[in-house]
């Protein structure tokens, strides 16, 4: 098997994850992308929804609120302004502020609770 | 108790009250520079890997991106200033002003405009005093700044970027703010942001005399750059508003030791003036005893002759 993939999910104001994997599945703006070790060097545009990290060990889910991807040299950078792992997720508060941003008619919170949501499912 | 005395003890009273306030502040401000740094600390690997991937995309694509290209004849330029809410930090926010004031000049000099946005309320207050306008100004958050508060900073300033300059847009984006040297130092500096130098881009990430390899672009790389670009900024201004809140913390630090300093000299030199009126209101409680006494003694001395 080739080299292992060095993973490094980064957000603004924090690293969220960093370590060895086997594949990551994103969101691209034109559809999933799956990276696996020696893949072509890519630079794309990520979608708020889950990224799914496996290592040989486990699955790691975080949920990215927009972003970069950029793969090269094995290595991986999921740069996101706003960066959870699944298991982070209070999925009781994520429920609450879905309701809450449906009552208020406020999109971009419902878009970002719907997105913690679905990583917690995918988990 | 003498009347000298009494007012020196009044004094000495008042500056240890102000002692202890600029005590408190010097050592909460010990404690924030730490919080300051280590958010420093922690948006770096998002500014290295942002800035490896601009560099990537704009030396691996022949795109033209307004945000890259420098103007022919540039006609305005942005000045994005950054200052402290709050004062009491030594010359923290009138150095960062007087930093700006030059590059202001420098760019008039240049034959542009210049259009000044702040952060911070004694800024605004400066500006507002010389009834200076403002393109736009932001204030509540300098000494806690959050990627939120970037993102509001950036987005006006990414559209006036993105406009042509006789509808009111800018040619040219510099940014003003406190770099956080040390504990002891920090330097007001100006940077140009955009347009992008790549030279400067790649020195400061860690594309360091590395090769970059062709990368595939997902959808295409205008896309990329389109969305790549802006959060470039933001996170720029991400990184100068959490140097600036540390240098804030660090000079008010400073400013309060001092201040500390100066109370704890005055507190000396006031209980030193109160001994010695204490001193002298005892000498002369004696020497009228005294000449009470001898004038009572040559009194009844003189009745026996």
């Amino acid at each position: 098997m080739a080299a292992e993939l060095h993973v490094e999910l980064v957000a603004a104001d924090r690293q969220v994850w960093s370590g060895q994997a086997d594949l990551v599945v994103a969101r691209t703006t034109s559809g999933d992308i799956g990276v696996m070790p020696g893949h072509q060097p890519l630079l794309g545009v990520l979608e708020s929804g889950p990224v799914t990290i496996r290592t040989s060990e486990a699955t790691v889910v975080a949920a990215v609120h927009g972003g970069f991807l950029s793969f090269a040299d094995n290595k991986l950078s999921l740069l996101a302004e706003i960066a959870e792992l699944a298991d982070e997720i209070d999925t009781r508060r994520a429920e609450r502020a879905l309701e809450r941003a449906k009552t208020e008619d406020d999109a971009a919170a419902g878009r970002r609770a719907e997105v913690r949501l679905r990583a917690v499912a995918v988990r | 108790m003498g009347a000298q005395l009494r007012v020196y003890k009044r004094r000495i009273k008042s500056v240890t009250a102000t002692k202890k306030i600029t005590k408190a502040m010097e050592m909460i401000s010990a404690s924030r520079i730490v919080k300051a740094q280590r958010k420093v600390a922690a948006s770096t690997p998002y500014a290295t890997e942002l800035t490896r991937a601009v560099t990537a995309v704009a030396t691996g694509s022949n795109t033209k991106h307004p945000l890259t290209t420098e103007a022919e004849s540039p006609a305005r330029a942005a000045v994005l200033l950054l200052t402290s809410d709050r004062g009491l930090a030594g010359g923290y926010s009138s150095n960062a002003i007087k930093t700006a004031a030059r590059l202001t000049e420098r760019l008039r000099g240049e034959g542009k405009e210049v259009d000044t946005y702040v952060v911070g309320r004694k800024g605004v207050a400066y500006y507002g005093f010389r009834e200076l306008t403002l393109a736009d100004s932001w204030t509540g958050f300098t000494d806690n700044p959050s990627y939120a508060d970037a993102k509001e900073i950036a987005a006006p300033l990414i559209e006036a970027i993105g406009k042509d300059t006789a509808e009111g847009g800018v040619d040219e984006l510099h940014i003003v703010f406190t770099e956080f040297v040390s504990m002891l130092t920090q330097t007001p500096v100006d940077g140009r942001l955009l347009p992008l130098s790549l030279g400067a881009a790649g020195a400061g990430g860690g594309g360091k005399g590395e090769l970059l390899p062709l990368f595939d672009f997902e959808p295409s790389a205008e896309d990329v750059l389109d969305a790549l670009l802006p959060r470039y900024v933001e996170s720029r201004i991400y990184n100068a508003l959490l140097q600036a809140a540390a240098s804030e913390h660090a000079s008010r630090r400073k400013a309060m030791k001092s201040a500390t300093d100066n109370a704890g000299e005055l507190i000396n030199t006031y209980t030193r003036l109160a001994n010695a009126a204490r001193q002298a209101d005892i000498t002369q409680e004696i020497s009228e005893i005294v000449g009470g006494a001898s004038a009572l003694a040559d009194a009844t001395a003189g009745s026996d002759y």
